[in-house]
């Protein structure tokens, strides 16, 4: 087995068993730290699959944005001091048979013989060719999200602002 | 070499993993690191799938978007549990029944 090959199965095997205990965990403020693993993992899975632009985007938006974002929100919503935040479970025995079923199902749907994944250096710049990508194909897609986060940064800000007269009760 | 099958069932793994927390959890927050969850499964899909087409990066690009869409998602998720928590005081799904008959 190769090096990379190695690295590829540990990402994955962190990936997956920190999600688990996500699901397993009854603190909240643990269940973000497990995320933030799981996505600096699915951005080391990134970097294997040669999408390494893809790959900083994750660490920067996702481990540095997001993760921060949902630990703000977790503050701002929690009564207790001084305690540990618990989650109560609920709906516990439906849940676990529809999963069981969802993978079974998912498993059971991937069964062609899809080839080998990549693993040999490629011969072109991937981040290059993103970059290209991005200012010709995909221009009306950037645009739009552009636009996309402009509304979001005023969406985001009007409705927690608490100002009664611009938000519908 | 490594099969493109297992990144597919490590991606439907993580999915699973995401829709399990989004019905066990009592909390808006925990419901929303599940939704984070799924959508790095489909991503963890889409860059497998680009691998069988290397020179093509159409779904890298695919992905990015996906990136995108999500922390708007998430930032706007999370003003809305800002504002739920304003209004009810509670952040669990259940206590909020406001609507409720």
């Amino acid at each position: 087995m190769k090096f990379v090959e190695i690295l590829y199965y540990f990402f994955m095997l962190s990936a997956g068993v920190s999600a688990a205990m996500i699901l397993f965990t009854e603190n909240l403020f643990r269940a973000v730290l497990l995320l933030l693993i799981v996505l600096l993992s699915v951005a080391g899975i990134y970097v294997m699959s040669f999408a390494e632009f893809l790959a900083v985007t994750q660490i920067l938006i996702y481990a540095g944005g997001v993760v921060v974002v949902i630990l703000f929100g977790i503050m701002l919503t929690s009564k207790t001091s001084g305690t540990a935040l618990t989650v109560k479970n609920t709906n516990v025995f439906s849940a676990a048979l529809l999963g069981c079923l969802l993978i079974y199902l998912l498993i059971r749907l991937l069964t062609k013989d899809f080839s080998n994944a990549q693993t040999e250096p490629l011969d072109f710049n991937s981040i290059r060719e993103t970059g290209i990508n991005l200012m010709t194909s995909h221009l009306l897609a950037f645009e739009v999200a552009a636009i996309l986060l402009l509304v979001t940064l005023i969406g985001a800000a009007v409705i927690s602002s608490g100002n009664k007269n611009s938000i519908v009760k | 070499m490594i099969p493109l099958l297992h990144t597919l069932y490590f991606g439907a793994f993580l999915f699973t993993i995401g829709l399990m927390i989004i019905l066990i959890k009592k909390s808006l927050v925990m419901m929303l690191i599940g939704l984070e969850l799924m959508l790095n499964a489909a991503n963890v899909n889409l860059v497998a799938f680009n691998q069988m087409y290397p020179a093509s990066i159409s779904g890298q690009m695919f992905a990015l978007f996906i990136v995108v869409v999500a922390v708007c998602e998430t930032a706007i998720g999370l003003a809305i549990v800002l504002h739920v928590y304003k209004m009810h005081n509670t952040s669990v799904p259940e206590e909020i029944s406001e609507l409720k008959g």
